[in-house]
């Protein structure tokens, strides 16, 4: 059984508030899911790279202007603004 | 007069061309018809009436001018995990519960550009995370063949809104079986295409390796209407693929169907089995040779998929940050606001699948859990190249069982996972798939499942197209 430490941890790693009953059934339905994964350990290796070397799908990393009818609604969306800025609690103190 | 809600695609068209009816026509019936039903069935998140009978007017305006496809002017519903610009997009989640698309996702911008009416945005389980439709934060949408069951999910409210004539088809997306699973449920047709043979842009991410926009409809033939209309190469995702449909002439006679005797196992309903069986002999009467096949890794595909799926999710639904979009807790600090925000705005399935992600790609069991399904990935992949090296398509259930009754499975998230034992396999190696009604148990419709090899939508089509007359 996953520990409520260990629960707990994870939850902060993913940014995740849980209440202690959501802690609780979390660590029955982890751990219930992980003894299912250990199936995968029967499994063989693959005779393959499990690595693709195609990067031809990638394009060059060039600015591309957009409508500004779109960065509006954008910047819009967010919670908390100011004039052409996402506003964001202070980081460093 | 006839029910313009029960037409397909192709007699809408027709229908309109011949000025029977006009689209304003056809779209008010849709609405009535939402009005009327969806109370009880709760397949929509939103209706868009005003924009719709605009989209319909001008649509008209082009029948007019004689130069019209066969989309322009039909009515569909698009799973509300799809944006359409300055319409609602919820994801069926609290987090998002008012956010409205600032753009159009690239199949909806083709879809307007076909001459396409909108009628609304369908429910569907929370982020697409869910089989069967229940992890709406919205609430679950009902099977109209029985209302106290399931639809299926995760595009619950698409798979409803066209087996109930709410819209003559819908979009809805298959990360690990949620366009199959609901058509299946509902006895429609759904198509999972090839990954990248549709355009992603736009479509709220779930798991990215394994996402897939596709079409619900009526018919076979619908299918391949608003198939080609959305597929193909898209700047705007680097994983889509030029593609060129072209019509098979591919015939049940002299067709190998390959079928996987690892699907065939305890845990398949019994009358479900059945009606997979005799699709299958049906088709053998038609001329096609069946072949026993085998895929040695499908037992690991469950495991392998509910390992690479969380991870994708765990970090594309980190966007949801309480800062950008959605719902925003106060907090006293910055990480105060994202465990608030996050903790206040996912339902219960997602915060699993966000853990689980999270711990599967922690320290420690990266190599475990994360490399470990990557590399059991590559098998799955293998057994499909090696099968469709000896056969041409695939033959298989879709679910092991009927749709479930409402509250059946929801306090048992592994037998939840357990449902796409048939469906995830195809995700994990980027095949298509479709969905096609096969029979039914008591009112209950199963779909089966035909699988091709990458690109062969168009060899699906022209069978499933052949076998549909002979399974209705």
């Amino acid at each position: 059984m996953i520990s409520k430490e260990e629960v707990k941890h994870i939850a902060e790693l993913a940014r995740l508030e849980l209440t202690e009953d959501e802690i609780e059934k979390m660590q029955k339905d982890l751990s219930a899911i992980l003894d299912y994964f250990a199936l995968l350990q029967k499994a063989p290796k693959p005779k393959e790279s499990i690595i693709k070397g195609d990067l031809s799908a990638l394009r060059k990393d060039n600015i591309k202007t957009r409508d500004n009818d779109l960065v509006k609604k954008i910047i819009d969306a967010s919670p908390d603004k100011k004039d052409d800025y996402i506003k964001v609690k202070t980081i460093l103190q | 007069m006839i029910d313009l809600t029960e037409l397909t695609i192709k007699q809408a068209h027709e229908g309109l061309k011949n000025g029977d009816f006009t689209s304003v026509d056809l779209t008010k019936a849709y609405l009535k018809k939402i009005k009327d039903t969806d109370k009880e069935l709760n397949a929509f998140l939103s209706v868009a009436e005003e924009s719709a009978l605009e989209d319909a007017k001008k649509a008209d305006e082009k029948i007019k001018s004689g130069n019209f496809g066969e989309l322009c002017g039909i009515p569909c519903a698009i799973k509300d995990a799809i944006l359409v610009e300055g319409q609602k997009c919820t994801g069926a989640s609290k987090i998002l519960e008012n956010y409205v698309a600032p753009y159009n996702a690239s199949v909806i911008k083709k879809l307007k550009d076909a001459g396409a009416v909108i009628l609304g945005k369908t429910n569907l389980d929370e982020f697409a995370m869910g089989g069967s439709g229940e992890n709406s934060a919205f609430g679950p949408t009902k099977n109209p063949h029985d209302t106290t069951r399931v639809a299926g999910g995760s595009s619950s409210g698409s798979g409803t809104a066209v087996a109930a004539n709410q819209a003559c088809y819908a979009l809805g997306s298959d990360t690990g079986g949620s366009i199959r699973m609901p058509s299946s449920n509902c006895g429609v047709v759904g198509l999972k295409p090839t990954y990248g043979a549709v355009s992603r842009y736009g479509l709220i991410p779930y798991g990215s390796s394994l996402d897939q926009i596709g079409p619900i409809a009526k018919t076979v033939e619908d299918i391949k209407i608003i198939f080609k209309a959305i597929s193909g190469k898209d700047e705007m995702d680097a994983t889509s693929t030029n593609y060129n449909f072209e019509d098979s002439q591919t015939s049940l006679k002299g067709l190998k169907i390959g079928v996987p005797k690892e699907y065939f196992v305890k845990g398949l309903d019994p009358e479900v089995e059945k009606i997979i069986k005799d699709a299958i002999k049906k088709a053998e009467s038609a001329g096609a040779e069946i072949k026993e096949i085998s895929l040695p890794n499908a037992e690991f595909a469950l495991a392998c998929y509910y390992i690479i799926a969380p991870s994708e999710a765990s970090a594309n639904l980190a966007r949801f940050d309480g800062i950008r979009y959605g719902l925003s807790e106060n907090g006293k600090d910055l990480l105060d606001v994202y465990l608030k925000s996050k903790g206040h705005g996912f339902g219960a399935e997602v915060k699993r699948r966000i853990i689980i992600g999270t711990y599967v790609l922690s320290s420690g069991y990266y190599d475990a859990y994360y490399k470990k399904a990557q590399e059991v990935r590559k098998l799955i992949q293998q057994d499909f190249a090696d099968a469709f090296s000896k056969v041409d398509l695939i033959f298989a259930p879709v679910s092991p069982v009927p749709a479930i009754k409402i509250g059946e499975k929801t306090d048992d998230p592994l037998a939840n996972y357990l449902m796409d034992i048939y469906t995830i396999s195809v995700n994990l190696a980027g095949l298509p798939g479709l969905s096609l009604p096969a029979g039914k148990v008591g009112k209950l419709p199963v779909g089966l499942q035909i699988i091709g090899n990458h690109f062969q939508e168009n060899k699906i089509l022209a069978i499933a197209s052949q076998l549909e007359k002979l399974l209705t």
